[in-house]
């Protein structure tokens, strides 16, 4: 599949009608997704043929965006019941075929060695700190292959440190800036829309 | 869900010391056939705990698969492919419950999405 058609079909997917700021629930949006998951597969070969599980998955998209590009099994992991609704509509609405567990990611229990690769766009951490690094200390757990996410730039120099020294990680790279267009989805949101820069991450767990 | 999913999944409860493999309790079960990759399989299969998986599919109303871990041969098998596909993606657990093998705690399922959120004395 190009990255174009890929990035079309993204665009597609019915997002979040009623936000919930207090999980910091941003859509992923189609750029992005087709982005990190076009790299994942096309240059790591972390994709297709694999266990991909998304974590924090929301409407689903990194997790659909998987199972396009040809993962074998894809399973969506969220705390919110309403995404998953969403997510679930999304998913037959493409034909294709996702699983979801309604689990809080920092709990979710499951077998080392099993799933391949993690695919994730976590909460930045600017309501609950260190929620993303959360989510990556899980991810970092249970996946054998690679993990890819989403984080702050302005976090790089601590990501990598904390990885590294306490996430078992044996690499972590920086695969691309991106930049992310958070849309006034909020009240509190003063700016029509706003920029802020990510960094791609690639991480592999030892 | 697929019981790929269910032989991931585990307790997560706090004190749960050996949370897999979760019981399951069938209400209603559902098929849907999707294609075969013979090598995912092949993959998978070393990765697979057989027992859970055995007594998984046998409550979901499949008793097909051998009963001992095959020996990994099986897997030139077409027919043994076939059974494994079948018992591994096929068959979903629509409507039930998981359950904590140490405390007997459900966990429901609908609509084939396993709930899995912990109380706040759980964590």
């Amino acid at each position: 599949m190009k990255l174009k058609q890929l990035e079309g079909l993204l665009g597609s997917l019915e997002q979040f009608s009623h936000p919930k700021i207090e999980l910091e629930q941003y859509p992923t949006g189609a750029h992005i997704a087709s982005r990190m998951l076009f790299s994942a597969e096309n240059s790591f070969g972390d994709i297709s043929n694999k266990v991909v599980a998304d974590f924090g998955c929301g409407c689903g998209t990194l997790g659909l965006a998987a199972a396009l590009l040809g993962a074998e099994h894809v399973i969506g992991v969220d705390v919110d019941a309403e995404s998953l609704e969403v997510a679930s509509t999304n998913a037959e609405d493409l034909e294709l075929d996702m699983e979801f567990v309604q689990c809080d990611v920092r709990n979710f229990g499951g077998r080392g060695q099993f799933i391949d690769t993690v695919v994730m766009n976590p909460p930045f951490g600017t309501r609950r700190k260190g929620a993303d690094m959360d989510f990556l200390a899980v991810a970092l757990k249970v996946a054998s292959q690679a993990v890819y996410s989403l984080h702050k730039t302005s976090t790089r120099d601590y990501v990598k440190r904390t990885v590294m020294r306490d996430y078992n990680a044996s690499s972590a790279e920086v695969i691309c800036e991106l930049r992310y267009d958070v849309p006034k989805l909020y009240k509190f949101h003063k700016k029509k829309e706003v920029d802020i820069e990510v960094d791609l991450w690639r991480f592999v767990p030892k | 869900m697929k019981l790929l999913t269910h032989n991931m999944l585990s307790s997560n409860i706090k004190g749960v010391t050996n949370g897999f493999p979760l019981g399951i309790e069938a209400e209603k079960v559902i098929e849907r056939s999707v294609d075969m990759n013979p090598d995912f399989l092949k993959n998978m299969f070393s990765k697979i705990e057989w027992k859970p998986l055995v007594e998984a599919s046998r409550i979901m109303g499949y008793s097909d698969l051998p009963e001992d871990v095959p020996d990994s041969s099986v897997l030139d098998s077409e027919e043994f492919l076939r059974k494994f596909h079948h018992a591994l993606l096929e068959i979903h657990l629509e409507e039930g419950a998981l359950v904590c093998p140490q405390t007997g705690r459900k966990f429901p399922v609908n609509k084939g999405i396993p709930n899995m959120l912990l109380h706040e004395d759980e964590v």
